[in-house]
């Protein structure tokens, strides 16, 4: 217990808080069931475990959180895709909301990736409700799950040539010269 | 329902149907004994209370495969939130669940104090409570008389009709809106509840339980009706959460799942409310979940208006919360806050917060971004008719048409949820 302990050292006191203390409990389950290494950036904004790990470890890690016995993270509450430009190597990324609601734990994971080499493991044969979640994924964001069975657009016509949920895509037609204002950027 | 159960293993078809992935077009059989029809349901039918179309493959009467196509109305609404400043993007939550927009504007609201770390005072929490709770009425009420219509029977959705102009009309008195509310202000609510709004409310409150009643009256242990609905399209807890379901049809399936009771916001701990559940998730059970719930909600609106605090309607957060008209017009300091915040110019925090809270039909939730601009980097909308929607083909498939029409009615899909 002791070295879990320590890894969540920079969100004690752990004891007086009901919530860190449940998110104590969780990380120490993933740590001992995946290794500590496999997550980085561990913290808990607005009381939400959330902790980013990687691609290749992503369904092992899901499908171990949802066949434990203890914690049972039955339900895929959502999941996300997200562009960060500016991250060379890891533009593009997936974060995925667990609900375990035996014991009303959230957690969020996230996993990073290259936007030339968007391949992530699908989560539909844990999840039947990842089917759509994942097509809305790839329809913004252009994230290929490999596995999933119907990976087609579903929200945007059939025939769109990019995802325009990625941050080189502006809202606006970058060519209009008529909305430009010089305080706020329009 | 038995004859139709007795049919449905005679079959072949349909079972091997059934054990299709859902989503998927039915492979083509060289059977030419059993020839299908294609049969497009939607885009625009009447009977589907929104834009979205189901391609059915039939046996005769019965649904052998569905696909749904969805996006007919798709509005971009989290590539427009990246443009926006929290206060604009209340409207788009508006055009989300149209039938209950209080709810998506509040829990949108609630989503951005919690990422400034607002505490909002009692009394305005408390009439959040009671808007909420009245848009979930006007929500449940919409969908189970709808549902009354799609089996024939009008009368039912004429009587609570005038109920839910009744609440449209409580609405304007708080916001000036009735559809597209666009109610409260990130720090509180816009004006205080107006003593001509209390008295429509307890007017309401008097006036609608009579009315409900003979609502239930006329459906709940209506023969007809109930022959068309019990053991129509049922669904298990396991198969329900593994769709994802969420809201009234997750707990006509027998989990007590309720964000309100689970993760209580703007003060729901302090109501006493129960949370009905069903049996096995059938149409029916549906129907009276949501009609029980109706009963739960005004219970706790009785709560709130009994116990409603006095005190301030807003939090004293003048970076954040929209200052009123004549204090802009007298008051410099004003006059830059509302400058400020109009433009968007006001300090977000970086982080990044998720917030649910019990939609009409399910657990609304805003996973939200903030880089500390004007603007979210990234605002993700869990919308529950988007993800409990892709049960539907599962449902429908091995039914007969009129059935689907049913099932689907008694999902409550929102076009505008689910396109966003």
């Amino acid at each position: 217990m002791n070295p879990q302990e320590s890894a969540a050292a920079p969100e004690a006191p752990v004891a007086e808080d009901p919530i860190k203390a449940q998110n104590a409990q969780v990380l120490a389950l993933l740590h001992r069931l995946f290794g500590e290494a496999t997550f980085t950036d561990v913290h808990e904004p607005y009381g939400l475990l959330t902790a980013t790990t990687t691609r290749e470890k992503i369904h092992e890690i899901i499908a171990g959180l949802q066949q434990d016995q203890e914690l049972k993270f039955h339900f895929l509450t959502t999941m996300c895709g997200i562009n960060y430009p500016e991250n060379s190597g890891k533009e593009l990324g997936m974060i995925y909301h667990l609900h375990s609601m035996t014991k009303n734990i959230r957690l969020r994971l996230k996993i990073f990736f290259p936007i030339a080499d968007p391949v992530v493991p699908t989560l539909t044969d844990l999840y039947n409700t990842a089917n759509w979640m994942e097509r809305e994924a790839y329809d913004f964001f252009g994230v290929i799950f490999t596995g999933h069975p119907n990976l087609i657009r579903i929200l945007n016509v059939e025939d769109m040539d990019y995802h325009p949920m990625r941050r080189e895509y502006p809202v606006e037609d970058g060519t209009r010269e008529d909305k430009t204002d010089l305080f706020f950027g329009r | 329902m038995a004859v139709n159960d007795a049919l449905a293993g005679t079959h072949k078809i349909q079972e091997e149907a059934a054990a299709q992935r859902p989503g998927q077009l039915m492979p083509i059989l060289n059977d030419f004994s059993q020839e299908l029809t294609t049969l497009n349901l939607g885009p625009t039918h009447p009977a589907t209370h929104g834009i979205f179309q189901n391609i059915l493959q039939m046996d005769g009467e019965r649904i052998v495969s569905g696909v749904p196509t969805i996006g007919y109305i798709h509005r971009a609404f989290e590539k427009l939130a990246e443009r926006k400043p929290f206060y604009q993007i209340t409207t788009l939550t508006d055009r989300m669940n149209y039938c209950s927009s209080p709810i998506n504007n509040l829990g949108w609201h609630m989503t951005v104090e919690k990422l400034l770390g607002v505490t909002v005072p009692k009394r305005a929490q408390y009439i959040r409570v009671i808007m909420m709770e009245l848009a979930r009425i006007a929500d449940h009420l919409i969908c189970n008389s709808i549902l009354g219509v799609d089996t024939g029977a009008f009368t039912g959705f004429l009587y609570v009709f005038q109920e839910r102009e009744k609440i449209y009309e409580i609405y304007e008195e708080v916001c000036g809106a009735r559809l597209t509310t666009n109610m409260g202000r990130v720090g509180g609510m816009e004006r205080d509840l107006s003593p001509a709004a209390l008295d429509k409310l307890r007017a309401w409150l008097k006036s609608f339980p009579a009315v409900m009643k003979e609502f239930e009256n006329m459906f709940n242990r209506n023969r007809i009706f109930m022959d068309r609905v019990v053991n129509v399209g049922p669904i298990s807890a396991e198969k329900a959460l593994s769709y994802g379901f969420t809201g009234p049809n997750l707990r006509a399936a027998g989990v007590d799942y309720d964000v309100r009771a689970m993760n209580p916001y703007s003060s729901y701990e302090d109501f006493e409310f129960d949370i009905p559940v069903g049996t096995n998730g059938d149409t029916y059970d549906r129907f009276i979940v949501r009609n029980e719930e109706i009963w739960q909600s005004l219970r706790i609106i009785n709560q709130a208006v009994d116990k409603l605090p006095d005190g301030p309607y807003h939090a004293d957060a003048p970076h954040y919360y929209l200052p009123t008209k004549p204090e802009v017009y007298k008051n410099m300091e004003a006059l830059i806050y509302h400058f400020k915040i109009v433009m968007g110019e006001i300090d977000a925090p970086v982080g990044e917060v998720y917030h649910s809270v019990e939609g009409g039909n399910g657990e609304l939730g805003f996973y939200l971004i903030s880089d500390g601009g004007r603007t979210p980097y990234r605002l993700h909308f869990r919308r529950p008719c988007f993800i409990y929607y892709q049960a539907y083909p599962e449902m429908a498939v091995g039914t007969t048409l009129s059935d689907a029409i049913v099932i689907l009615s008694s999902m409550n899909v929102i076009a505008g949820e689910l396109d966003a």
